[in-house]
């Protein structure tokens, strides 16, 4: 035998058992765990600009609600929700879209022309206009979208369902 | 350490004792077509796991089962690969049980003191097709659909009894999602409960009684 450096029988195989060993556990381990994984690893993008018609068609000085639909794919199953959303133009140039859903436990606000609030209906919180919190429970303002105009018609950002 | 372990465990288990019964017995000189009854356990082994991983996304409905498949096969990572297992270990399992039967057959191993290994064999094998044919129906596609109808309509004509026999295997007398859940239920739970239980009997006389090796002009 030559010298090399020597690595005897028993080694070896020891060695290719544990190699072979390791690659076909890879082979039925990662498969494994990537199938059950899949779905908590998917990242669902439901953003979106959201068109909700000519500016025009919103009055200043008094909000006014619009409601829309997105559906979302959750592995075989198609479901659709909906959403309201608060315009508000507050003069010629400016608008504000705020989201209905109070940030207390999530009921839908309505506008009270009288007190010139936004009232929730469960847990009687207040928001002025801009979706500031007078009263009541919620922990933050109302959520405020992102706007655009093109051409005249009014766009929301709509980033999650 | 590591054989300290070892020998702590084994003293309680006697790990050493089932190694030496089971996987060290002596047997009689053989060949290749020995191998199929440890292929055929393995198959079961291996469609158990797919199958499990399978019912992670699977619905057994008629408004969803075809469309939970679609989502494993095309959106699930590696799901392809999951239900093709399945889905090609079942054909090959049928194979595979087959032929080991036939090598039990000619080569006359089912003997005294081995018929009731035979016998449960055959049960074996016969759960086995029960399994294939009640796995079939589950993708809810135009295939599984009519292969089920005119398996249920074979049964349906059994002298007598076929009507009653058709409705107990369909759950009333259509092919309907009663259908489709108690082949469900039947595949993934009954079956597979009956298949265990006896594979455990079969692999007990085998060990117990040994294995007949390969029969010379004498016998």
């Amino acid at each position: 035998m030559t010298k090399t450096p020597n690595i005897s029988r028993n080694d070896f195989v020891k060695g290719v058992v544990g190699l072979l060993g390791g690659v076909m556990g890879a082979l039925v381990g990662v498969p494994a765990i990537g199938y059950i994984l899949a779905p908590a690893l998917r990242k669902s993008s439901a953003e979106a600009w959201i068109p909700l018609g000519p500016l025009t068609n919103y009055p200043v000085g008094a909000p006014v609600l619009f409601n829309f639909t997105r559906s979302k794919v959750n592995g075989w199953e198609k479901s659709t929700n909906s959403y309201g959303v608060f315009v508000f133009r507050k003069n010629e140039s400016e608008t504000v879209v705020l989201s209905n859903v109070c940030t207390h436990l999530s009921c839908r606000v309505n506008w009270n022309e009288v007190a010139q609030e936004y009232i929730c209906p469960c847990h009687d919180a207040k928001f002025n206009s801009d979706g500031q919190v007078v009263s009541g429970p919620p922990p933050r303002p109302l959520e405020v979208y992102e706007s655009k105009l093109e051409d005249g018609n009014l766009f929301i950002h709509f980033v999650k369902g | 350490m590591a054989n300290k372990i070892f020998t702590w465990l084994d003293e309680r288990l006697g790990l050493q004792t089932i190694y030496n019964t089971t996987l060290d017995r002596k047997i009689p000189k053989v060949n290749w077509f020995f191998t199929l009854g440890s292929a055929s356990g393995f198959l079961f082994i291996m469609q158990g796991v797919t199958g499990i991983f399978l019912t992670m996304y699977y619905v057994p409905t008629p408004d969803h089962a075809y469309d939970s498949i679609q989502y494993i096969m095309n959106e699930v990572a590696f799901g392809w690969l999951i239900r093709g297992i399945h889905h090609w270990g079942a054909s090959l399992m049928v194979l595979i049980v087959f032929c080991h039967m036939l090598r039990t057959f000619y080569f006359a191993a089912y003997k005294y003191p081995r018929e009731l290994t035979w016998m449960t064999g055959v049960v074996l094998f016969l759960v086995t097709l029960g399994m294939g044919f009640t796995g079939y129906l589950l993708p809810w596609n135009q295939r599984a659909y009519w292969a089920t109808t005119v398996g249920t309509e074979i049964a349906g004509t059994v002298p007598f009894v076929g009507d009653f026999l058709n409705n107990v295997l369909r759950g009333g007398s259509d092919l309907s999602a009663l259908t489709l859940s108690r082949f469900f239920s039947a595949h993934i739970w009954f079956l597979p409960a009956v298949l265990g239980a006896i594979i455990g009997v079969h692999i007990y006389m085998v060990i117990r009684l040994g294995i007949a090796g390969i029969p010379d002009k004498e016998d």
